[in-house]
């Protein structure tokens, strides 16, 4: 029997969990071409901030083992064109929009959040507050608890009520719990995680560095054991705030590894780059990997390797 | 065949297809892969992402190859050319008949053609000549002449010689070492072949300093050119942003556009090659664009990547659009400005990464 794998987000049922994750799939629209955008869960799209941005300089990219470094830098045409163009295209294609938001200034974040609150069709926010490719380390807000929970305080005051807000936290904190914390006493109704490692390629043959902007975020399969560990160690301190994982998933196992660790819905980013149609075929595959176990809702999965622990069992019991 | 044909009929597809053969080309090797959808699909200048290394590959992004030819048989078979250069372009070329490969395709917007019967000059540096031959087919098809002038670092690097010399009006070949042809570069002989050819449209391919160099000489003879550039990408499809290039608008605007759905073909007098790999200060979205905005020198909301903006203002624009393209051109591919709202997503030729 094939297992239930609807979930909400917030008053939005999504059909399923599995959704693109932040700036690997633009607006869906790219991804159209191969896939029907309307069976992903939701489309996360590539942050928006206030105004146009260009980005950084090329090389933006470099191939790692197992993984990907980009130095994009939030390039794209700012909230108007979205607003005009991006998020009707969305909804005139049946699928559901989860909007990324990012700003320099906590003023840009509300700002961002006052203009989609007048919007329709939002289904969620994710407040992208640890974008790693900005000037400096003091700009990811994600990194200090007290600049986190500003930023979400200020977005959740000016989002509709019911707009979840997500906030996208960073792997490059020493204490993860600590930032989780901070946004959901702000008023995140959520937490996505993780967002790229700041990571560092050298040309050796050129002796340089890879990337024009030197340091990009690492992303891809080299990094889903961080994920991992970040959405364990979040979800055992807040155990019902729900979570977004995403972090280096390429297949439906992947997908289900991260819901065992307590995340709710799975996010899809650089297999994208490696398979355009990845978000469908990760949910086959999920839906495979849920009815060979005998599971028939998603909701039994969820954070279900923590309750194995301290029942002392071992996943030997699941079939 | 994957369940992509829904959002277009002439749209990319993503396909597994059966290699057919994988042969050595002098210094390079071409791969032959059954993909009927894609051959039937394929305009000139277009290409395929591929991914590369098998299931569970640690290479996860896509190699760009544009493609070299199409042909009918197998039901439709697509044919690249490609350098071993790396991991990724090893293993392509450790690939056997019957072997099956994942690859994404058409992509791109490809050469446009004239429509009146014109004298056309196509030039190719190393492999990047690879895509000029099916290009001359379709030109020979509207009855233009064609003639080639490519050139690589030696004899063996050049693509495509003797194909270029059987079909070509005429050929010119240029090395460096001199093992082929004339010694030197394309750039050397371009002059003397336009002269003799009274070349009216020009097409090339190839490195990026080889572009600039045949744009600038092109716009010495107010020759329009049409270049397919060479640009690193991690998707090819338009959703990785890595593979942007400044190019002008034909409203005067420039912009970080994608080689792969906004080129990789563009007029060549739009793409600001002496900024490339920058961001320009007045490009859209750049610090320079804001004061402007705030200044009112652009009225309104400026349009996104590919929506026509605000009429020029700007007296001097660097790299402005002369012209309007090549003569009688048929605009198959929308050659205004970067990519509507259609976007075919687009090859950037050659591998990405070296890799």
């Amino acid at each position: 029997m094939a297992p239930d794998l609807r979930t909400r987000l917030g008053n939005v049922e999504l059909p399923n969990p599995i959704l693109t994750a932040s700036g690997c799939a633009s607006s869906g629209r790219e991804l159209a071409q191969f896939v029907d955008v309307s069976k992903i869960g939701a489309i996360v799209t590539k942050s928006v901030m206030l105004a146009p941005r260009a980005g950084r300089p090329t090389p933006r990219m470099a191939e790692t083992s197992s993984g990907m470094l980009n130095s994009i830098g939030l390039q794209g045409p700012g909230i108007d064109a979205f607003l005009q163009r991006d998020l009707p295209w969305l909804l005139s294609r049946g699928a559901r929009a989860v909007v990324s938001i990012a700003g320099s200034t906590v003023d840009e974040y509300a700002e961002l959040a006052a203009r989609l609150s007048d919007a329709a069709g939002v289904t969620a926010l994710e407040v992208n507050i640890s974008c790693p490719n900005v000037e400096h380390r003091g700009q990811v807000f994600a990194c200090d608890p007290v600049d986190a929970g500003a930023v979400i305080e200020a977005v959740r005051a000016r989002t509709r009520y019911d707009v979840p807000v997500f906030a996208k936290l960073s792997p490059d904190v020493t204490d993860i719990v600590a930032i989780a914390r901070a946004c959901v006493a702000a008023g995140a109704d959520g937490l996505s995680m993780i967002n790229t490692l700041l990571g560092m390629v050298i040309d050796t043959d050129a002796v340089r560095p890879a990337l024009a902007g030197m340091t990009g975020g690492l992303s891809g399969p080299a990094i889903r054991p961080v994920a991992v560990r970040c959405v364990w160690q979040v979800k055992q301190a807040l155990p019902d705030v729900p979570i977004i994982g995403m972090g280096g998933v390429m297949t439906g196992r992947d997908a289900l590894e991260l819901m065992l660790a307590g995340a709710s819905m799975v996010s899809v980013g650089t297999a994208v780059f490696h398979d355009p149609s990845a978000c469908v075929r990760i949910l086959r595959e999920l839906d495979d990997e849920l009815a060979r176990r005998g599971v028939e809702r998603l909701s039994e999965v969820i954070g279900l390797a923590h309750e194995m622990r301290a029942a002392g069992r071992s996943m030997g019991t699941v079939k | 065949m994957t369940a992509s044909e829904h959002e277009s009929a002439s749209g990319p597809l993503q396909v597994r297809g059966t290699v057919l053969t994988v042969r050595r080309v002098d210094a390079y090797h071409a791969i032959t892969i059954v993909a009927p959808g894609i051959a039937a699909r394929f305009k000139p200048g277009q290409f395929v992402a591929v991914a590369v290394g098998g299931p569970d590959t640690s290479m996860l992004l896509r190699r760009a190859f544009s493609i070299h030819d199409v042909r009918p048989d197998h039901g439709g078979t697509v044919e690249f050319v490609f350098a071993v250069t790396g991991r990724g372009t090893r293993w392509l070329a450790e690939r056997r008949a019957r072997d099956v490969l994942d690859l994404a395709g058409p992509l791109g917007r490809p050469f446009p053609v004239p429509r009146d019967p014109v004298s056309c000059l196509l030039v190719g540096g190393g492999y990047g000549s690879a895509p000029l031959f099916a290009l001359a087919g379709r030109l020979r098809e509207r009855r233009c002449s064609v003639d080639f002038l490519l050139g690589a670092a030696s004899g063996d690097r050049v693509f495509g010689a003797l194909t270029a010399r059987r079909t070509g009006r005429s050929a010119t070949i240029t090395t460096v070492d001199g093992s082929l042809g004339v010694r030197g570069i394309v750039t050397d002989m371009l002059g003397q072949v336009i002269h003799e050819a009274r070349t009216d449209v020009i097409y090339a391919c190839g490195p990026m300093p080889m572009l600039r160099q045949v744009t600038a000489l092109a716009g010495r003879y107010d020759i329009p050119v049409q270049v397919a550039v060479e640009e690193s990408m991690a998707c090819g499809i338009g959703v990785c942003m890595t593979c942007v290039l400044p190019v002008v608008g034909s409203d005067g605007i420039t912009k970080m556009v994608r080689s792969c759905v906004d080129g990789p073909v563009f007029r060549g007098e739009q793409v600001r090659w002496d900024d490339a790999g920058t961001i320009p200060f007045d490009a859209f979205g750049a610090p320079g664009w804001e004061s402007r905005v705030r200044r009112g020198q652009w009225p309104g909301q400026p349009g996104q990547l590919g929506e026509p903006g605000p009429p020029p203002g700007q007296p001097g624009q660097p790299g402005k659009p002369g012209q309007s393209g090549p003569p009688g051109q048929s605009g198959q591919s929308g050659q205004s400005g970067q990519s509507g709202q259609h976007r075919q997503a687009s090859p950037a030729r050659r591998q990405n990464h070296g890799a």
